[in-house]
C-alpha cells in the first residue's frame, strides 16, 4: 500500500486540478452565454442574405457571374475551422479526422487538394500529414467582420485566378451546449437553392443597379458571412465542448478524490493499529 | 393597400430594428429614393448613407455603412453592415475620424489603395454627423 504521505500529496493535487476544470468550466460558461448570442444575432443576416441571393438567383441565366462558373472540379479547397485552443473533449479531434478522412476518400476524384486551416489545432494536426496551404491562428478569440471579410477576399481571389475550382468549408457548426455537428458546406461555386423558389414566386423586381451589378457585390458578400457565421459557431461550439468536458473532468476528479480519501483514512488506521499493536507488544514484553 | 410596412434592419452582429413604418427614405447606389406602402417589389444596394423611416409622424434618422434595401409585398428589409440610430452616434469620434480621413487623403492620390478607404471612412464621419445633428434639432 502506498504511503501515507504519496496519497496525501495525490490527494492535494488532484484537488488542484479540480479547482482548475472548476475554474475553465465556468470561464466558457460565461464566455459560451456571449458566443452563443453571438451565433444567435447573426442568423438573422445570413438568413435573409441568402433569401435576397435567392431571389435574385432566381432570375438570372446562365453564368452572369466569375463566381457563379461551375468548372470541371479538379483542384479544391478544403478550409478547416478549428479553435486555437485545446481542452475541449473531442471537439477539434473529432473535425480534424473528419478531414483527414474526407481528403483520403476523395484524393482519387480530384487532381489536388489544398487546405487552409483557421485556427491553431486544426493546422497542428494538419500539417504533418498535408500541406497547409494557409493558415489563419489567433483570428477567433474575438471573431470580427473584418476578419471574416478578409479571409473570403483571399478565397475569393484564389478562386477568380483558377488556383483552385472548388471551395468547401468543414466546422464544427453549433446545435446545442452539448453536441456540436461537424459539417460540410460548399462556399464555391455558389450554388443557390433556386429551383423550389422560382416557380412559384415569378415576381418581377425592379432591380436598382441591374442584376448582374448587384450580384457582383452580394456574392462576396454571401462568402464573408458564410465564414462569420462559420467562426461564430466554431467559437460557441469550442466552448461548449470546452464546458462539457470540464464538467466531466471535474466530475471525474471528484471520484477520485473520493476514492483517494478512502484509502487514506484505510492506510491511517492500519498504520495506527500496527502502531497500537507495536505499543502493546512493547509493554507486555516488559511486563513479562 | 396597407398603410403601414414592416422595416427589419439587420447586421450581422444584431438586429437593429423591427418595426413598423409609414415612410422610409435611403441612400441608393443611383441616388436617394424613397419608399411608401404598396410599393412594387424592389431590389437595391445602399451607399454609405443616410436612412429616415416615418412612424406615427416621428422620424427616425439613422447612418448605414454598405448594404442591402429590398421590398417586397410591404416588406422592408435591410441588411446593412454597420446601423446606428443619431442617438448611438459618438459625435466626438466622427469628428476626429473626419479629421484623420481628410489628413490622410491630403497626402494619397486617387490611385493609392487606401484612397478608397479612406475616401469611404471620409463619407461614413460625415453621415454620421449629419444623423447625429438631425437628432439634436428634433
Amino acid at each position: 500500500m502506498a504511503s501515507l504521505k504519496s496519497i496525501k500529496k495525490r490527494i492535494v493535487s488532484v484537488k488542484n486540478t479540480r479547482q482548475i476544470t472548476k475554474a475553465m468550466k465556468m470561464v466558457s460558461a460565461a464566455k459560451l452565454r456571449r458566443a452563443q448570442e453571438n451565433v444567435v444575432a447573426a442568423r438573422p443576416y445570413a438568413k435573409k442574405l441568402g433569401e435576397v441571393l435567392q431571389s435574385l438567383s432566381a432570375n438570372i441565366e446562365g453564368d452572369l457571374h466569375p463566381l457563379l462558373e461551375k468548372r470541371d472540379a479538379k483542384k479544391l479547397l478544403l478550409i478547416v475551422i478549428t479553435s486555437d485552443r485545446g481542452l475541449c473533449g473531442g471537439f477539434n479531434t473529432n473535425l480534424c479526422k473528419a478531414a483527414d478522412r474526407y481528403i483520403k476518400e476523395n484524393a482519387s476524384t480530384y487532381e489536388q487538394i489544398s487546405v487552409m486551416t483557421v485556427g491553431r489545432k486544426g493546422y497542428e494536426f494538419l500539417k504533418s500529414r498535408y500541406t497547409v496551404y494557409k493558415n489563419f491562428a489567433n483570428v477567433l478569440a474575438k471573431p470580427n467582420y473584418q476578419t471574416a471579410a478578409m479571409l473570403a477576399q483571399e478565397v475569393i481571389d484564389g478562386f477568380v485566378a483558377e488556383e483552385y475550382d472548388k471551395v468547401e468549408l468543414l466546422y464544427n457548426s453549433f446545435r446545442t451546449v452539448m453536441t456540436q455537428d461537424i459539417t460540410f458546406e460548399q462556399m464555391l461555386p455558389v450554388a443557390p437553392e433556386a429551383a423550389v423558389a422560382s416557380d412559384e414566386t415569378p415576381v418581377e423586381f425592379i432591380y436598382e443597379p441591374s442584376v448582374s451589378e448587384l450580384l457582383a457585390e452580394i456574392l462576396p458578400k454571401n462568402i464573408e458571412v458564410q465564414i462569420f457565421k462559420a467562426m461564430l459557431e466554431t467559437v460557441a461550439g469550442e466552448h461548449g465542448a470546452r464546458m462539457t468536458a470540464m464538467d466531466s473532468a471535474s466530475k471525474n476528479a471528484n471520484e477520485m478524490i473520493g476514492k483517494l480519501t478512502l484509502q487514506y483514512n484505510r492506510a491511517r488506521q492500519a498504520a495506527i493499529t500496527t502502531e497500537l499493536m507495536e505499543i502493546i507488544s512493547g509493554s507486555e514484553s516488559i511486563k513479562g | 393597400m396597407a398603410e403601414k410596412m414592416k422595416l427589419e434592419i439587420v447586421t450581422p452582429y444584431k438586429k437593429v430594428v423591427e418595426t413598423e413604418v409609414e415612410e422610409v427614405t435611403a441612400t441608393g447606389k443611383l441616388g436617394e429614393f424613397g419608399v411608401l406602402p404598396g410599393h412594387a417589389p424592389f431590389l437595391t444596394s445602399l451607399k454609405i448613407g443616410e436612412l429616415a423611416y416615418k412612424n406615427d409622424g416621428i422620424t427616425e434618422h439613422m447612418s448605414l455603412n454598405w448594404g442591402y434595401f429590398e421590398v417586397q409585398d410591404d416588406k422592408i428589409i435591410v441588411l446593412v453592415e454597420t446601423a446606428e440610430t443619431a442617438a448611438e452616434i459618438d459625435v466626438e469620434r466622427a469628428k476626429a475620424a473626419l479629421g484623420r480621413a481628410e489628413e490622410a487623403l491630403k497626402k494619397l492620390t486617387s490611385e493609392d489603395k487606401e484612397h478608397k478607404i479612406q475616401e469611404a471612412a471620409l463619407e461614413r464621419a460625415i453621415i454620421r454627423m449629419q444623423v447625429a445633428g438631425k437628432n439634436v434639432r428634433k
